[in-house]
């Protein structure tokens, strides 16, 4: 089965591209704790998966590079070129020389330059060339799209184009990893692009796999101890993230072969329409340094990862350990972050036989949800990453409603006084439009909000 | 890549834009090393083989050909001949030929009707053409950049009537002004006039406007002077800041071949850096780019309020070799002081609508954040924006300094700027001083004086009332409820 990857924008460019590499650092990483025989398969599987692999040799014998089942677009020439040449610089992998797009006028963060203009002209091209992607699929498992909420390329044209994905593959499953600005500053209009993107990804996209700036900023600076944080350290955080869910794994009700299986993902996850919003926690991370020198036990991190999920904490330090998983206040809300469901990775030792029944516990999860449905474990006994032991954590809570909250909040306050409106009405948005977006997104939060 | 073309008109215009091509070739030339025509150096430049006459651009191709002969995207406008054929006679008229030039004897004699409505409609078909011929040489023009001051006759006059045309011709591209304000002791005594009439011109049809005062030029480069040693050999003189790198100040740059500096070239430089500044983003890598048309998107809330006041650090940087992060930090807190800013303004006591930094060099994201985090409690931001913050990353220092800082910032207190001129206009204007020099000119009319004074007056207002609500508290409007 194999996955296609859309990169869209400056930021989709760079959080694919080094996503590609960590799965091809961990494919060739040294410890592995596997016999030699099983890690082959890990590796067969990951490089089928998310690389196409030229069948014949070329002419000195030697095997080409595996290359990326990957879309670029970018509507600036910048980014994707930069991305092709750390890819062809990696000496490991590349990119197909073909399958990229770019024009020479970026969107300049106007999400309706992107949508309204260059995503109906650029459309016939970008589908041509997914076309030509999934052709070189036996089987084809569904699409990643990367992209940002912030910018206009990533957000406008991502929009767009995967809404053309949803025409053109209805039945294919699409997921978009999007990048959440920071709090504060990167584009002034980020709260009106994340508003529009956020809405109409509701509407089409599978799955909505949320990684916030501000979270990672703080996992670089806390946990891995960086100095001065470049994008280049929070692109390998995200990368970090999203290789240890897609790495191949073995799911109880999936057989025993290895795989990785976005249907399923997507099918546990987002069992129902008005909850799309994924999170994912990962443990442990830290610096290369650290890692020779910790010792981690299993209780502790799943205990760790747990609370994580209940507290809605990012990261393994500074977790609330007051918040318990109760019933209700009276008033009907809940104060801990209560889940629809979660899907646990494990990777490493002693993987197989761990007990995660702590996770299919009732009371972190909605009541309407079946308590079978609500819990799967991957596993996979090989290290990941180099680290002995990884727990993964993708949930689908309540956890994204405080940061939708502060976007609608910031781009509704802008809104009532109309600022910025007329460079999104200049290119065929309407104010209506901006008003649809509002009431979807507010519809969002009163659902999660009454979990 | 997208192209950009540079419109210099009036003697002004046409002086920085000679020190900004300067400028712009030197920066190159350390940039490019290898003297390889690439896609950034062609957003400037074309390169042609110069053999032949009316020569065509070489093209692109994979950007690895050589650089053969550079010609500057540039539209060269004056009413007198002077200045422009002056530039021609020195070491840049090789980066221009004469079918980029347009030139008249008798000039616009300090008058803005002379200049756009007898001028602008006598060389209307000249000066499209010549616009059109350089537009053509691009394959992607993304941005016009008008350089003129606001005083004169010409600059004022024809600048703003090329902005028209423009507008209409190229409504696609985004028109850029660089506007030099007289100063309030200005020697032309209708330079309120021509300001105000100017004015209404840009307000209705430019994007985005960077207004720029000449005392605030004349006060950086007294700054600066004061910080550098000595230019004249012979005499050390111990004790008084050494500490400070040769040709590293905003300001440095004589002309290529002419001996003696011009009494304008520091000013001039100091407005050429602003643009290079301001395109770097667009021009070569980072890891967050600014394009061009980014800077409208997030600094223009309103159609009308695109004037941005800008500032430009350090001025010049220290020798020694080490950067502390401190200093860094005062690169940014230099930026936000009054006596950095290129108009005589104090955005710091005023309110902000939207504020850009522009971060060139050896920088990292994580600085920029610490800094804003500083600096942000004493700064007053409109409610509806608290979060106004429009950040870029360069790779590419300037030349002479390891890194710079350039804001661009929509502040309200340009409305005082704005009041002054409109003031020393109704001076004038009550008393009908001049006014039949400009009525005389065919097609101009009175009631061009009133709708630009209208006009002006609508502006101050607009931000003379955001400013009121500075301090004030603020009523939300409720946000959409669900019905249950």
């Amino acid at each position: 089965m194999s996955v296609i990857t859309l990169q869209l924008g400056q930021c989709g460019n760079q959080v694919g591209e080094q996503t590609f590499s960590t799965l091809i650092d961990d494919v060739y990483s040294k410890s592995i704790g596997v016999s030699s025989q099983d890690n082959h398969d890990y590796i067969q599987t990951c490089l089928s998966t998310f690389f196409s692999q030229p069948e014949s040799k070329s002419r000195d014998g030697s095997f080409d590079l595996p290359k990326a089942r990957a879309v670029l677009v970018d509507m600036e020439t910048k980014a994707v070129a930069q991305s092709l040449q750390q890819a062809r610089k990696s000496g490991k992998w590349s990119y197909c020389p073909e399958q990229w797009y770019s024009q020479k006028r970026g969107s300049g963060n106007n999400w309706a330059y992107g949508y309204c203009v260059h995503g109906p002209r650029s459309q016939d091209d970008i589908m041509n060339l997914v076309r030509r992607e999934v052709e070189k699929c036996d089987r084809l498992g569904g699409f990643i799209n990367f992209l940002s909420l912030a910018g206009g390329t990533g957000s406008g044209v991502g929009a767009f184009v995967t809404q053309s994905l949803r025409d053109e593959y209805p039945f294919s499953f699409i997921v978009n990893q999007v990048v959440w600005p920071y709090s504060t500053g990167e584009v002034i209009v980020q709260n009106y692009n994340a508003v529009l993107t956020l809405s109409h990804l509701y509407d089409t996209a599978d799955a909505i796999l949320v990684m916030e700036n501000d979270s990672l900023h703080k996992i670089c600076s806390q946990l891995l101890n960086i100095k001065n944080i470049s994008f280049r350290d929070i692109n390998k955080v995200i990368a970090h993230k999203m290789t240890s869910v897609l790495q191949p794994s073995l799911a109880a009700d999936l057989g025993t072969k290895h795989t990785c299986d976005l249907g399923y993902i997507v099918e546990r996850l987002t069992p129902h329409p008005q909850h799309k919003l994924l999170t994912v926690k990962n443990i442990p991370q830290m610096s290369d340094i650290a890692k020779e020198f910790s010792t981690y036990q299993w209780p502790g991190l799943l205990k760790n990862l747990r609370q994580m999920l209940i507290a809605d904490s990012p990261m393994e330090e500074g977790i609330n350990w007051e918040v318990k998983p109760a019933t209700r206040t009276e008033s009907g809300h809940t104060c801990f972050n209560r889940s629809i469901s979660t899907l646990l990775v494990l990777r490493g030792k002693e993987t197989l036989s761990l007990d995660a029944s702590m996770f299919s516990d009732p009371n972190i999860y909605a009541p309407w949800v079946p308590q079978d449905l609500a819990s799967c474990v991957f596993r996979q006994p090989r290290w990941f990453c180099g680290y002995e032991k990884a727990a993964t954590l993708v949930g689908n809570s309540s956890a994204s409603v405080k940061p939708l909250n502060k976007i609608i909040d910031k781009a509704w306050n802008m809104f009532a006084s109309r600022a910025y409106v007329h460079q999104y009405l200049k290119h065929g948005l309407t104010e209506e439009d901006f008003l649809d977006s509002f009431v979807s997104l507010e519809k969002v939060i009163d659902s999660y909000t009454k979990l | 890549m997208t192209q950009s073309i540079i419109v210099q008109v009036g003697q002004c215009g046409n002086q920085i834009g000679c020190r900004f091509w300067d400028l712009a070739l030197r920066e190159y030339a350390q940039v490019n090393k290898d003297g390889v025509y690439d896609d950034s150096i062609g957003s400037f430049f074309r390169n042609v083989d110069s053999r032949h006459e009316d020569p065509a651009n070489i093209p692109l191709g994979e950007g690895k050909g050589k650089i053969k002969s550079l010609k500057a995207r540039a539209v060269l406008v004056d009413m007198e001949e002077g200045v422009v054929s002056e530039l021609m006679k020195g070491p840049l008229g090789e980066v221009f030929d004469c079918r980029q030039l347009l030139t008249d004897v008798s000039g616009s004699g300090n008058n803005w009707a002379t200049g756009h409505k007898m001028y602008g409609s006598q060389y209307k078909e000249q000066l499209s053409e010549a616009v059109r011929r350089a537009a053509e040489f691009c394959d992607c023009l993304q941005c016009f950049f008008v350089i003129h001051s606001m005083g004169g006759g010409t600059g004022s006059g024809v600048g703003t009537r090329i902005l028209n045309l423009l507008e209409d011709d190229y409504p696609d591209v985004y028109r850029f002004v660089t506007a030099v304000y007289p100063s309030a002791e200005d020697d032309v005594i209708t330079s309120p006039y021509n300001s105000v009439l100017a004015m209404r011109e840009l307000t209705n049809h430019a994007d985005c406007v960077l207004p720029i005062e000449n005392q605030a030029l004349v006060d950086i480069v007294n700054k600066i002077t004061q910080a550098l040693p000595p230019t004249k050999s012979g005499k050390r003189v111990y004790g008084v800041s050494p500490a400070v790198k040769p040709d590293s100040a905003l300001t440095t740059g004589t002309a290529v071949g002419s001996p003696e500096e011009k009494p304008f070239d520091k000013m001039n430089n100091l407005v050429a850096n602003l643009l290079l500044n301001l395109t770097s983003s667009a021009r070569f890598e980072g890891s967050l780019n600014i394009d061009l048309n980014e800077i409208t998107m997030n600094l223009v809330p309103f159609p009308k309020m695109h004037y941005l006041v800008a500032s430009q650090t350090p001025l010049y940087c220290m020798a020694d070799v080490k950067v502390p992060p401190r200093r860094l930090d005062q690169m940014f807190s230099d930026a936000f002081a009054k006596d950095h800013q290129m108009l005589k303004v104090d955005p710091k006591h005023s309110l902000y609508l939207a504020c850009a930094l522009m971060v060139r060099g050896n920088v990292e994201l994580s600085d920029i954040r610490r800094n804003i985090d500083r600096l942000k409690p004493n700064l007053n931001f409109v409610h509806w924006n608290e979060e106004g913050w429009k950040t870029g990353l360069c790779s590419v220092a300037p030349v002479g300094q390891p890194y710079s800082l350039l804001t661009l910032a929509n502040n309200t207190c340009i409305h005082n700027t704005f009041t002054d001129i409109r003031d020393r206009f109704t001076k004038l204007f009550k008393r009908k001083a001049h006014l039949h020099h400009y009525t005389q000119v065919d097609g101009m009319d009175m009631s061009d004086f009133t709708d630009s004074l209208e006009s002006l007056n609508s502006v101050i207002a607009d931000y003379y009332n955001l400013e009121q609500t500075m301090g004030q508290p603020v009523v939300m409007e409720p946000r959409l409820q669900i019905a249950s």
